[in-house]
């Protein structure tokens, strides 16, 4: 018999940043509020020094990733393929416990830019009809850069964000990133040091009339104390980041930054190994009662809320809805419906150089260590002539330094005597250019729900469909031009490159490429193009909200947190201001 | 044949026992302690495989020393106990599958694009890729993997890297040579550059070779040292220092 829990104002399912962002934000009204979260509790302890520091668990056997065990994707390249399950991870990794994917990530913090929030505007003035691909299906966000800079803002307040500042209400600043969108208030903390191959590039661009500028860091280059009263050291460069929980209490996580404050509050409280996998809707439809999950004994239990937020992987978000039948799912052959569309992936790829007289030591690192430029994102180069929209940063980090990952000279065997040999001259003799490129979303790129494989609780997994855009390949083809260049000019012994090809297909597995998904159930001014209003709030379901990168309508060319943070606050405030006043649709249809 | 059980070269002891010797006058001993240290190779010898049978674990053998060879270079897979990692991963939720998703239908020839898609876990990967092997290498020079020559045992996996030993003529329907061996490949690589803890990697001499500090994980002036070779050797997970 299914159990039932005691009524709570607010269940959050998921706790990683932006479910702990609601919490706070909610707990602090005075609500009562609950979390659920599927994977286990992850506490500061568990990740003192020396536990992260292994390569093999971390990175190769994904010690705090979601296992396909317990929920699995399936993948295919278009509509008439059979999908088959990541069986073991590859393409992209989900964090998984308290603390999500905010434990896990190498704590980039880079933002869109105001172009990237009125992408469709900017193709409808700087594009002629018929100039781009007619599968592309662009849409502008449906909030503005004034609008949701200050909630971004007060994000890299809470991560104590360190890096140089381009744009300060407006005013170019020397060193920074001219074409970042206008900050309300420079970074907290200034930049981290540069490794050998951030100052490298950093020269290189600048010689080159480039604009570089150090990446926008989540690890604190300082002592630093959040809003949240919240503590933070200063990174020591352990070389453990990208895949690690921090044995350094520097880079933000939502353990750092936000939950040990939230657990302080009596009106919060939160359950783990709880797997939601259905939000209830009353009789009417328009409106949900709560959740039903099951928990670690096995039992289902029914927690009933008069708020649910869903705050899981952007992904989960869009199986969770699918699941719960909340939102017409998209059909790619009569684009009706909106729960799956303008699903997205994001680019990566660069160029490895290899230098045999210099010694990069590329242990002594952080993950969001590096120099990056923008000069090639989208709208700071005109790109009509070219053939496509878009855009990508170029950039040298030094993500971790652990041998594994090390990459090895061009040409040489992959075993026997030669590949170590080559091991030796390679390691810490290497750096990369690397490039992040923005995906545009396309009529055929979706997700919807498997037909034939379900998890261990019988519920449906969530199938992908999707391939490479011929629009940003072409893109990729400009930025592999302006890589070389940067290449030639740093003048390695011998370099080599992984950009993908006009005819590349996607690779589900074994290769790593991001877990920057986005898109799925977007947000938008129509409730027939998008499954969000604009403060994430279903248009079917009012008292239903959703947190992620599934809000967005395509893929930008930087890293997603800052505006899946930006946009959790600024929910929460329409919760906080509107919503509790006076419950119902913040928006008209 | 089968039942033989193979000779490893001499060579590979030898090195091994250089380096033991090599580590203790790194901790200020002196050679007479020498005959009180057992060898890497000694210790390998000793090993109690607990999962490999003894004809696979003479496959692993020798098919890791191959992988990665003891030279001049440095030191190789049996050096460093690349074998005992494997057979150590093969009883881990990796080794028998337990993080993955392992629910049918099953597609086994689907593209590579796909990544891993067979019907079992990492454990029977391996034990049907060695007896394949075997099989594959009986056919083709009448023994056993472990038995053929150096020069052999090297066109054997190439054979299987490239893709054309045909596990089909077998009657496998599911798992192709290529596979099996890139899988072997990675676990080798794996084994000799993870943490000794997990029982390759032994006295950190991997490390030591490409010069990987390990678990050092404190780097704040050393960020802001540039191109200059970082002096110390490697530490481990329990504090072991080489």
């Amino acid at each position: 018999m299914k159990k039932i829990n005691d009524a709570v104002d607010v269940i959050i399912v998921g706790l990683g940043w932006a479910g702990s962002i609601m919490g706070i934000e909610l707990a602090q009204a005075g609500l009562k509020v609950r979390a659920l979260e599927r994977g286990e509790d992850r506490l500061n302890s568990d990740y003192a020094y020396p536990k992260p520091a292994d390569e093999l668990a971390f990175t190769k056997r994904h010690k705090i990733m979601q296992s396909p065990h317990d929920a699995a994707f399936t993948i295919r390249h278009n509509a008439s393929e059979t999908a088959l399950p990541m069986r073991e991870l590859g393409a992209f990794r989900l964090g998984d416990g308290v603390g999500g994917a905010g434990l896990h990530w190498t704590g980039m913090i880079t933002r869109p830019t105001p172009v990237d929030l009125k992408m469709k505007t900017y193709a409808d003035e700087h594009f002629k009809r018929g100039e781009l691909d007619e599968e592309l299906r662009i849409a502008d966000f449906p909030v503005s850069w004034e609008e949701i800079e200050p909630h971004m803002d007060f994000f890299d307040k809470v991560c104590g964000s360190s890096g140089e500042t381009g744009n300060l209400r407006g005013v170019i600043q020397q060193g920074g990133d001219p074409f970042e969108g206008a900050r309300s208030n420079p970074f907290p903390n200034k930049p981290l040091e540069d490794s050998l191959n951030a100052t490298l590039f950093r020269q290189a661009t600048q010689e080159m009339g480039l604009h570089p500028y150090s990446m926008p860091s989540a690890a604190v280059s300082v002592p630093y104390t959040n809003p949240y009263g919240q503590q933070i050291a200063p990174c020591n460069y352990c070389g453990f980041c990208q895949f690690y929980s921090c044995l350094n209490y520097s880079k933000a996580s939502p353990q750092t930054a936000i939950l040990d404050r939230l657990k302080q509050f009596n009106n919060f409280d939160y359950k783990t190994r709880a797997n939601v996998i259905r939000v209830e809707k009353h009789a009417d439809g328009k409106t949900a009662t709560g959740v039903t999950y099951i928990d670690e004994n096995g039992d289902e239990v029914f927690q009933p809320a008069s708020i649910v937020i869903l705050s899981t992987f952007g992904l989960n978000n869009v199986r969770l809805l699918l699941n719960s039948s909340i939102g017409k799912p998209y059909n790619p052959i009569t684009e009706e419906g909106v729960i799956g569309r303008n699903y997205t992936h994001q680019y990566g790829g660069g160029f490895t150089l290899f230098f045999d007289n210099l010694e990069f030591n590329p242990f002594a690192t952080a993950g969001p260590t590096g120099t990056v430029i923008s000069d090639y994102g989208t709208g700071n180069v005109e790109t009509a002539q070219l053939g496509f929209i878009g855009g990508a940063k170029i950039y040298s980090s030094q993500p971790t330094g652990t041998p594994m990952a090390a990459a090895i000279k061009k040409g040489a065997p992959s075993w026997g005597s030669g590949w170590k040999k080559a091991l030796k001259e390679s390691y810490g003799h290497s750096m990369g250019v690397k490039l992040e490129g923005s995906n545009m979303a396309t009529r055929g790129n979706y997700l919807d729900l498997d037909p034939v494989y379900k998890d261990r609780f019988g519920m449906p997994l969530l199938r992908v469909t999707y391939d490479y855009v011929q629009n940003d390949l072409r893109m990729l083809q400009y930025m592999k031009e302006k890589m070389e260049a940067i290449t030639k000019h740093l003048n390695p012994t011998q370099y080599s490159h992984n950009i993908l090809k006009m005819d590349s297909h996607f690779a589900s597995s074994p290769n790593y490429v991001n877990t920057h998904n986005a898109g799925g159930a977007i947000m938008g001014d129509n409730p027939r193009t998008s499954a969000l209003n604009r403060y994430l709030q279903s248009w079917d379901v009012h008292n239903l909200f959703v947190m992620g990168a599934n809000a967005f309508p395509q893929n930008f060319y930087a890293n997603p947190s800052a505006m899946v943070a930006g946009l959790a606050y600024w929910s929460a405030k329409a919760i906080r201001e509107q919503y509790l006043k006076n419950p119902g649709p913040l928006v008209q249809a | 044949m089968a039942n033989e059980p193979c000779r490893i070269g001499r060579r590979p002891f030898i090195i091994g026992s250089l380096i033991g010797i090599a580590s203790l006058g790194m901790k200020g001993g002196v050679s007479s302690v020498f005959a009180a240290v057992p060898s890497t190779a000694d210790e390998l010898k000793q090993y109690q495989p607990v999962f490999f049978t003894a004809e696979e674990w003479q496959f692993m053998l020798a098919a890791c020393d191959r992988l990665i060879p003891s030279d001049r270079e440095g030191p190789g897979a049996l050096d460093t106990h690349v074998p005992v990692f494997i057979d150590k991963q093969m009883l881990t939720p990796y080794g028998k599958g337990e993080d993955w998703y392992m629910e049918g239908p099953f597609d086994s020839h689907a593209s590579l694009l796909f990544g891993y898609q067979m019907p079992f876990p990492l454990q029977v990967l391996y034990r049907k890729g060695i007896s394949l092997t075997n099989q594959y290498s009986r056919i083709k020079y009448n023994q056993n993997f472990c038995d053929l020559p150096a020069r052999m045992k090297d066109a054997v996996l190439t054979d299987l890297q490239k893709n054309v030993a045909d596990f089909s003529q077998f009657g496998e329907a599911d798992l192709n040579a290529g596979y099996f061996f890139t899988r072997l490949l990675e676990n080798t690589k794996e084994g000799y550059l993870a943490d000794p803890q997990y029982g390759g990697n032994k006295n950190m001499a991997a490390w030591k070779m490409i010069n990987f500090p390990g678990a050092r994980a404190s780097f704040p002036q050393w960020i802001k040292i540039h191109n200059v070779k970082y002096p110390l050797g490697p530490v481990s997970l329990s504090g072991e220092q080489a």
